[in-house]
């Protein structure tokens, strides 16, 4: 067991990780730009890349692609937007990758996932499914 | 309760940025345990404490604490404010970290997030 004592700077190097992965959740829409991120932070893209993937677990185009995976199956639950709209909207420019990856992700096609969650509320305009599917607060729904 | 790592920066962000006041301020040996809470409610009360004061955390403890502290992947709190869109504002303005931006969610509410000093996440709802 190492008795290193752990340095400002090993700290302040995480905190800037942070800072990329915070940049990167907001702007999921965007382009990765991981040469633009890294000079954000001050790195290198490649040390940034190695160094986030070394502390998330995943590199930064990995961690994004989950992202935008996550937003577009909220998108398809909606059920008002193809899956080629999804797709765009959340970013890829691919439909091709972003199918792939959704697969990979979620075990079911983009279509089916939406297919599957459409069924739900299957003939709701989505503002009444908006208003059904929402979590009760202050127990406003008859018993 | 929330781990800090910096009393001063920490009371800038709750006191002076968010709004809290300050019920109790104590310190021993160097660190302290700063409480704050939303003026209109006495009652409920934050605790930004520092982590690694318990004698029971082994140092490689401590070391992984400070980590993921710093990393963003360690605590959270969850508010809830009438002006959301007001006190977003607010708070960029001071110059916190935006986490992200006033968003209607797919869960049927309204929020935002932000860093703390210590990397704590710090989400607050709208409340209707």
């Amino acid at each position: 067991m190492s008795g290193k004592a752990i340095t400002d700077e090993r700290l302040n190097d995480l905190a800037r990780l942070r800072r990329v992965r915070d940049r990167i959740d907001r702007e999921y829409a965007r382009p990765l730009d991981v040469e633009a991120l890294a000079r954000g932070a001050h790195m290198s893209a490649g040390h940034l890349s190695r160094q986030f993937k070394l502390a998330y677990g995943e590199a930064p185009y990995s961690y994004l692609m989950t992202r935008r995976i996550e937003r577009a199956m909220a998108l398809l639950r909606r059920g008002d937007m193809s899956v080629t709209e999804v797709c765009f909207e959340v970013g890829c420019s691919s439909l091709g990758t972003f199918t792939t990856r959704f697969t990979e992700l979620v075990g079911m096609p983009p279509g089916a996932y939406r297919r599957s969650e459409e069924r739900a509320t299957a003939g709701m305009p989505s503002c009444v499914a908006k208003r059904v599917t929402k979590p009760i607060r202050n127990q406003e729904a008859p018993v | 309760m929330l781990p800090q790592n910096d009393p001063d920066e920490s009371l800038a962000f709750y006191r002076d940025n968010l709004g809290f006041e300050v019920r109790n301020d104590v310190g021993y040996d160097g660190m302290r345990w700063i409480t704050v809470g939303p003026p209109n409610q006495p009652g409920t009360s934050v605790v930004l404490y520092p982590p690694n004061a318990d004698p029971g955390i082994t140092e490689e403890e401590g070391r992984l604490i400070a980590e993921m502290m710093a990393k963003g992947t360690y605590a959270s709190i969850n508010l809830a404010t009438t002006d959301l869109d007001g006190t977003f504002e607010k708070l960029q303005a001071g110059g916190a970290e935006v986490v992200q931006e006033p968003t209607d969610q797919p869960y049927g509410i309204r929020d935002a997030a932000f860093r703390d000093p210590a990397g704590n996440l710090v989400r607050m709802q709208q409340l209707d």
